[in-house]
């Protein structure tokens, strides 16, 4: 019994462990002394594995692996969305799905520098909102084909062509945009 | 709805890192100056205080669910009500106005909101990562999320639209910083002109790191009361304090995803969004030619949430002319950029006058030296705290941070608490404060009001 119980502290232990190094921990004898004490910081690592559905919008990734770019359409008020939504933003009403335009334009753009812990070591990359003839709201890609380090507002207005991941990761990358020309 | 007082606040001291203290110490550091300023002791106050409201961003940061309620027992105001209330970047001010409402409905006399964010338990770069979970992860956060990207892409499209500039922007950088010079609250005081702003290290073009705010650790701290309340902390100090009450508040929405903001007509805009400020006939004609020209509402460039908070406000408080009938303005400047569609938001100018408007002079202060040639006098002073780009932005505090440097400005006492006189606006009476989440999905905007 006893055994046991000293058992499960040592494992308990070792999980706080992790990551912690800390030596000479300073204690003064006075102990009204003690809020004069520096903090002690410790390292306490997380990491997790999101298992994430896309639900009602996973025909778009489906689309994608099959080169087809879906956008949907509100069935009421007829609003069209190059980012699919299966509820209108604009009236609350249902959208159903439809093929877009194979052709886009440059709307607005930005060159990242730096970026999120999981994208910097795609910097510089260059995030485009992307427009289409005849719908209503835009879709956010990325741009590749033109000099990051050259940015120029002149690429507003762009004429783009799509190109599609050889092999699909079932992400919004999936789908990349070029100069048409 | 009863009449609301603000009538104390506390700001913690704002740095990228306060290991000294875990979040709970920040907030009572940001409480002690509440109680100080009252001159009162805490069991004293607490006693009084009938509710809280307590806000925080994000619980990637915090590590730690539930962590209002640590507030809450930190303080010793256990077990009266509270509940915690999130809405990104806009926490503070959401914050603000559910403690407005706990007394304008008469739930509670004396209510305490306050806010924390703890930043520092991660590297930048990670901290960037948690932020732009606050973006769609299915269609925006894939793609390359980084909220300083997005901010990136709508000041381009306002470059197009407008001929706006990134020497415009920078002069925002300079002034906010150089007030925070005399701000002793501030994270980050500095003298720079426009070429440090231009030089420094591009984040996301046209965005520089001087452009853009940091992260932080702090906690803010505000007390609300009815005229009830008002009276028990009068009897309970011996004290007349000094009368600012809630004139109105208004808030706003948008689409979570930027890319699904709608683009509106030049009709649809004057029935939804239009201030009455742009009402006039030569407004008219002035937002006519831009439509013709191929202008769109609100785009990717305009923030319609801050709008509505701003038109919601302006309409219960009886506004017409902001530009005018407000004094100064405590706004979320997470970036230049945003500071510059927020002047068009609030009607401070007209849509597409946001960047010539900034290098005016109008927003900048009359007592501080900028080292800049500025056309035009000081007309309504735009963060003349620093606001967050030099103050800092512990997130859910930040809004919280506002209405306290608010507060100071209407109860004409930025010289008490700042030890100097420079950022004090000259006879403050009207003060609004606007507080932001995402790329402009909620917005609020608060008016606050020096009573006669
Ligand atoms: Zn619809």
């Amino acid at each position: 019994m006893d055994d046991k119980k000293k058992d499960i502290k040592m494992r308990v232990n070792e999980g706080l462990d992790q990551g912690t190094v800390l030596f000479n921990v300073p204690f003064p004898k006075d102990l009204q002394k003690l809020d004069e004490m520096a903090p002690i910081i410790i390292k306490q690592p997380y990491q997790i594995d999101y298992i994430h559905s896309y639900g009602q919008d996973s025909p778009f990734f489906a689309g994608l692996a099959n080169k087809v770019f879906l956008g949907t359409k509100c069935t009421k008020c007829g609003k069209v969305f190059p980012t699919p939504r299966k509820s209108c933003a604009v009236c609350g009403s249902p959208c159903e799905w439809l093929e877009m335009p194979k052709e886009a334009r440059l709307h607005s753009f930005t060159v990242c520098h730096f970026g999120s812990e999981s994208f910097l070591k795609e910097t510089p990359y260059i995030l485009a909102l992307i427009e289409f003839d005849g719908a209503d709201t835009l879709f956010l890609g990325r741009l590749v084909g033109v000099d990051p380090l050259k940015p120029s507002l002149d690429w507003i207005g762009m004429k783009l062509k799509m190109k599609f991941r050889r092999l699909s990761q079932f992400s919004p990358t999936d789908v990349y945009f070029l100069p048409a020309d | 709805m009863r009449k609301v007082y603000v009538v104390a606040g506390g700001v913690s001291k704002f740095a990228k890192a306060r290991p000294d203290k875990t979040f709970t110490g920040l907030v009572r550091e940001a409480y002690q100056e509440i109680l100080d300023d009252l001159d009162m002791e805490a069991p004293q106050l607490n006693e009084l205080i009938d509710s809280s409201v307590t806000s925080y961003f994000s619980d990637h940061f915090q590590r730690q669910l539930m962590a209002g309620i640590m507030g809450q027992d930190y303080l010793g105001l256990i077990p009266k009500p509270s509940h915690r209330v999130e809405g990104g970047g806009a926490t503070g001010g959401i914050c603000f106005q559910e403690a407005y409402k706990e007394v304008a409905s008469g739930d509670a006399d004396i209510t305490l909101a306050f806010g924390f964010e703890y930043m520092s338990h991660v590297a930048t770069w990670k901290g960037n990562e948690f932020i732009a979970l606050a973006s769609d992860v299915s269609f925006d956060y894939p793609v390359g999320g980084f909220y300083s990207g997005y901010y990136a892409m709508m000041v381009v499209r306002h470059m197009k639209e407008f001929g706006t500039t990134p020497e415009q922007m920078a002069h925002v950088s300079v002034k906010n910083h150089r007030n925070a010079y005399y701000n002793p609250y501030s994270q980050k005081p500095m003298k720079i002109g426009i070429q440090d702003v231009r030089n420094a290290p591009m984040v996301a073009w046209p965005l520089t790191r001087l452009d853009i705010c940091t992260m932080s650790d702090g906690a803010a701290a505000l007390l609300l009361v009815s005229e009830e309340g008002l009276e028990k902390l009068e009897k309970a100090t011996g004290k007349t304090l000094p009368k600012v009450y809630v004139r109105a508040i208004g808030r706003g929405t948008d689409a979570m995803r930027l890319a699904d903001r709608p683009h509106q007509t030049f009709d649809e805009f004057y029935k939804f969004n239009a201030l009455e400020s742009e009402k006039t006939s030569e407004a008219k004609a002035y937002y006519k030619e831009l439509f013709e020209k191929g202008f769109k509402y609100p785009g990717v460039h305009s923030f319609r949430a801050g709008r509505m908070a701003s038109k919601q406000a302006y309409e219960r408080a009886g506004i017409t002319d902001p530009a005018k009938e407000i004094d100064f303005v405590e706004l979320h400047d997470a970036y230049t950029s945003s500071e510059i569609q927020t002047y068009e938001d609030m009607g401070l100018c007209y849509y597409g006058q946001g960047g010539p408007f900034a290098a005016s002079g109008k927003a900048f202060l009359p007592n501080v030296e900028y080292g800049l040639t500025l056309p035009e006098k000081s007309q309504v002073p735009v963060n003349p705290s620093g606001g967050l780009i030099a103050c800092g932005h512990p997130v859910g505090a930040s809004g919280l941070m506002q209405g306290v440097f608010a507060l100071w400005q209407l109860q004409h006492s930025i010289e008490k608490h700042f030890n100097n006189n420079k950022l004090q606006v000259p006879n403050a009476k009207t003060g609004a404060i606007h507080s932001h989440a995402g790329t402009g999905t909620y917005v609020t905007v608060s008016i606050l009001q020096r009573e006669d």
